[in-house]
């Protein structure tokens, strides 16, 4: 399994959750890792049932969005589920004014996520 | 508009380059953190600055080191400016689809422009759309559809 730089993985039952290393997600390459990192999660580990928690992240680009939204569309593609959490107010907002809030399932906590996967 | 008293003015460019926005951006927020702006603004801002001077070093200029990206900007307790010049050959913000139409939903690009829009009071551009202009007034919601 290659090296994680941008995320770390922790295993809850059959759920992958997964925390972000940076609490700025704003660097071109970093974003280009991280999103390596995610799809690799379902390409190359097949893992059903995934939590992103964003308790450590402060501030994202859009350039970081869509790698997420890209990130979501795989998981779709591979019959996976995917639960973003933990979401700070201001980063809600982002979600919010981009409409993404339709598009991903967003629950308050990991326990939350936990409990319907 | 002319008569407000800013508390700084500051013209400058920057290169081309990846990452080449990012010590500016730290400067501009503290800038404004020691003038008493909240952080609920200071991320409004922060956000438009990401997305502009980014747009203008890497769709507008694309990364080209012989041009620069021009950066005025004004500042005051109560109100900020900005204005990101690029060399590039300009597009037409009317003609960048919604993001948020149902049916683009998870299309990655496209809400730099949004958000730029969201959390300014006012946004503008002009010269074939390789420069726009921006304010924030301090303490106004970010603009919301719904």
């Amino acid at each position: 399994m290659s090296v994680r730089r941008r995320t770390k993985l922790s295993e809850s039952g059959p759920v992958t959750v997964v925390t972000f290393a940076d609490s700025k997600i704003i660097d071109e390459e970093e974003i280009q890792e991280l999103g390596q990192e995610l799809y690799d999660l379902v390409d190359r580990e097949d893992r059903k049932k995934i939590v992103l928690n964003f308790a450590h992240v402060e501030f994202l680009s859009s350039a970081a969005l869509g790698k997420l939204i890209s990130f979501e569309k795989k998981v779709s593609q591979h019959g996976a589920e995917l639960i973003l959490t933990n979401i700070r107010p201001e980063i809600y907002e982002v979600f919010a004014i981009t409409k993404l809030t339709k598009l991903f399932k967003i629950k308050d906590d990991e326990a939350d996520a936990l409990a319907v996967l | 508009m002319t008569s407000h008293r800013w508390s700084q003015n500051i013209e400058q460019t920057l290169p081309s380059r990846q990452g080449a926005h990012v010590p500016l951006i730290e400067e501009i927020l503290a800038k404004l953190e020691e003038l008493g702006w909240e952080f609920r603004d200071r991320f409004g801002i922060h956000m438009a600055l990401e997305e502009s001077l980014t747009n203008a070093i890497r769709h507008g200029n694309k990364f080209d080191e012989a041009k620069v990206v021009k950066v005025h900007y004004r500042l005051s307790p109560e109100r900020f400016w900005l204005m990101v010049q690029d060399e590039g050959p300009g597009f037409v913000p009317e003609c960048v689809p919604d993001c948020t139409c149902e049916d683009r939903l998870d299309v990655p690009g496209g809400r730099g422009l949004m958000l730029i829009r969201a959390y300014m009071s006012d946004v503008c551009y002009s010269d074939r759309g390789t420069c726009v202009t921006m304010e924030k007034i301090r303490g106004q919601e970010p603009a919301m559809d719904d």
